[in-house]
């Protein structure tokens, strides 16, 4: 019955085993490969050993493309968690219509990623921009958004903030499970709103946030569609210019698909590091239940 | 269930993958199973992919044999490539002249040489500025489309009435720096309101400017970005940040619309001239119809009276990829292209020049471009240029684009900006003849 059972199970799991075999595993080993050799997609492919990567080492936009996505990182990932959860809190206070609310801070995450580029191309147009225009009324000249250097990477982290909301959904869902008797022993003990959240609603969802923080560790290390968009190659100067853009360009403009896969492979092990930092430093933070 | 049962539907399963794999194939390859399919990838959309399928249809209408399927495909010279590499190519790919010594080196092209020697089109067919860099490497990859060559336009009242006419217009690069100075209009707070010219506006040739100081990107061994002559052009980019403000520039500049439509800053009044190519032309009578506008050939150096009449030259190119399926059939369809009526009916619907050495008079006659004569002239001209032929040219570019953002952002020096790119493409262009060139 149980070798049965297994059988019928291992039926059910094909279609993904059949997916995760074609379009996971053999393309990450085939890209480990690849990343050894020289290849242009249209001739064969030579083993060059550890050519690529120690060119990489040695190459000066992977550093710059390398920086602008770690400066975007620890920009976006900080400001995307304070607005998530300051909205999340605000969104699970009893007020009337709150399931309206609720939606309306999540809609924005559903705009595709190359539409939402195309919007703030006009939020920030020099000329006609909402930004602009709200920055001259109160007297302020403001930067060039889209075309100075220094700003290029803080016009696309305050963007991030646009896409929050699934976010703050995760927290939403955390903050509902916050028992209500603590709240309770919280204020019997004199707590004021400000101690409460400090003292027991972030501890309580200490592990949602790291969930969301090294979810968004992820997802930044890998900003593509918006500065591919609204920064063509990286414009201007390249300070827009982020590794996943890099990668792509090594891959489908310059048909170095090797120094591509070699690219995607130091990103895998930068992604990896980051996480395995944020779970070291959480240890002392993070608080489980069935602690 | 059964390990036969499981097996079974697990074989069933792949079978209906691969016969969907297979239907497509068939639904797309031979859409005409009396004549031969050829697949035609084009880059064009709107006005200009019509103009392509009005050649389509009446290739197909002359053919018995022959079946051309036109289909127009965004990022056409990726796909093209990956198509390639994937064994089911485009029997014919419309790509850009730049990309032919990189798709060549990448062995993606089909020799065109032999047939068209065999069709008599030869280098007295066309004007020697688009025959040229059809060849590389002394084989013949690719048959032009449509070509262009770029000029000065110029916005007659926008500028003084002593200069709006072509004749009256300053002829050297001093000169349009004067009239620069004595047309441009900044609001009162400093904002620029109109631009007599900007070199960053539309911004697309970066890489060509030193070529109109008469200098070279590439010597055909070794890479020369920080030439004397280069570094002249950034050092005379670099004066319109000076004059205008570079700050003030990005503000101005990220207020311009697309240039196809009506929000163009030169259609706009943003700026009163502007380097642009034949087809600039088609989108004033599109989207600002009646408005004045006048072309001349960009200036020259005032110490350089050699280069006057340089134009930097372009073209769209019809390949055959290698593997095509089709090669004999697809090429029957570039040589219709290619004849003179054909030639002249494409190029006049998409406002641009011919690239062949006989052009009727009508062409000239019933163009729609009142200056098409000057860029047939600027094309036929021995100052014309076109980019290097060097398969890092993608990479050469995007280095020229960086260094000339650095110069107008005024973060780097014309001095520094060009030798720190010089310095990346040497490198890059080492490792390509290393991994490319010499296997």
């Amino acid at each position: 019955m149980i070798r049965r059972d297994a059988r019928v199970g291992v039926l059910f799991a094909l279609p993904w085993i059949f997916g995760f075999l074609i379009f996971l595993a053999y393309p990450l080993i085939a890209s480990l490969l690849t990343s050894f050799t020289s290849f242009s997609v249209l001739r064969p492919p030579t083993f060059i050993g550890l050519q690529n990567y120690n060119e990489l080492f040695h190459d000066q936009v992977f550093y710059q493309s390398l920086t602008n996505t770690l400066l975007y990182v620890l920009g976006a990932v900080p400001l995307t968690a304070i607005v998530a959860i300051g909205l999340a809190l605000l969104l699970n206070t009893k007020v009337k219509g709150m399931s309206i609310y609720r939606t309306l801070f999540f809609l924005p995450t559903l705009v595709p990623m190359v539409a939402l580029g195309t919007l703030f191309l006009w939020v920030f147009n020099g000329d006609y921009g909402l930004f602009k225009q709200a920055f001259l009324k109160v007297g302020v000249t403001p930067p060039g958004w889209l075309t100075d250097p220094t700003w290029s990477k803080w016009t696309l982290i305050l963007i991030s903030m646009w896409g929050c909301g699934q976010a703050m959904v995760i927290y939403l869902a955390g903050l509902q499970d916050v028992p209500v008797s603590l709240y309770e022993a919280a204020e019997l003990d004199g707590a004021k709103s400000w101690a409460k959240t400090m003292h027991v609603t972030l501890p309580m969802i200490s592990p949602v946030i790291l969930f969301n923080v090294v979810m968004s560790i992820i997802g930044s290390l890998q900003i593509f569609a918006v500065p591919y968009v609204m920064f063509p190659g990286g414009a201007p100067a390249r300070s827009a210019y982020f590794y996943t853009s890099y990668l792509y360009d090594n891959a489908f403009q310059y048909q170095r698909m090797g120094y591509a896969s070699a690219m995607g492979w130091v990103l895998f092990l930068i992604t990896l590091a980051l996480t395995l930092i944020a779970l070291k430093l959480s240890e002392k933070h993070v608080h489980y239940e069935s602690n | 269930m059964t390990a036969r049962e499981v097996v079974g539907l697990s074989a069933a399963a792949l079978v209906m993958v691969l016969a969907s794999i297979a239907g497509d194939r068939a639904v797309t390859r031979e859409g005409r199973p009396d004549k031969v399919t050829v697949t035609y990838w084009e880059k064009w959309t709107g006005d200009e992919a019509k103009e392509m399928r009005k050649v389509v249809d009446a290739f197909n209408a002359s053919q018995d044999k022959i079946f051309v399927q036109y289909l127009s495909i965004s990022g056409v010279d990726t796909k093209t490539m990956l198509a390639t590499a994937g064994g089911n190519p485009p029997d014919v790919a419309g790509i850009w002249l730049e990309q032919i010594a990189q798709f060549s080196d990448a062995k993606a092209l089909t020799d065109l040489t032999e047939m068209a020697r065999g069709n008599g089109l030869n280098s007295d067919y066309y004007i020697k500025g688009y025959w040229d860099p059809l060849n590389y490497r002394g084989k013949l990859w690719a048959l032009p489309s449509t070509p262009a060559s770029i000029a000065l336009h110029v916005r007659p009242d926008l500028v003084p009435a002593d200069v709006a006419t072509p004749e009256t217009f300053p002829q050297t690069i001093e000169g349009l720096d004067k009239l620069v100075d004595r047309i441009s209009k900044k609001k009162p707070g400093g904002d620029l309101e109109m631009a007599g010219f900007l070199p960053s506006n539309p911004g697309w040739w970066n890489w060509s400017w030193g070529m109109y100081f008469g200098g070279k990107l590439f010597d055909g061994e070794n890479l020369t970005l920080d030439s004397p002559e280069n570094i002249r052009a950034y050092k005379w980019i670099s004066s319109y940040a000076k004059r205008f403000g570079a700050k003030e520039v990005q503000s101005f500049q990220s207020g311009f619309g697309t240039f196809a439509s009506p929000q163009d800053p030169f259609m706009q009044g943003k700026v009163a001239t502007e380097i642009n190519g034949v087809w600039k032309g088609s989108y004033i009578r599109v989207y600002k119809p009646g408005l004045k506008w006048f072309a001349v050939p960009f200036p020259y150096p005032e110490d350089r009276p050699d280069l006057k009449g340089h134009s930097h030259l372009s073209q769209d190119v019809l390949t055959i990829p290698r593997g095509s399926k089709h090669p004999k059939e697809a090429f029957e369809f570039i040589r219709f292209v290619q004849r003179q009526d054909v030639m002249e009916g494409l190029c006049k619907g998409h406002g641009k020049n011919s690239p062949l050495q006989k052009v009727s008079e009508a062409f000239f006659t019933t163009n729609q471009n009142k200056f098409i004569r000057l860029f047939d002239g600027l094309a036929r001209s021995p100052r014309a240029f076109n980019p290097p032929q060097i398969g890092i040219l993608v990479q050469l570019r995007s280095e020229m684009d960086v260094a000339f953002q650095e110069v107008s952002t005024e973060k780097k020096t014309p001095e520094q900006a060009l030798h720190d790119a010089q310095q990346r493409v040497t490198t890059l262009w080492t490792t390509y003849k290393h991994q490319v060139l010499n296997r």
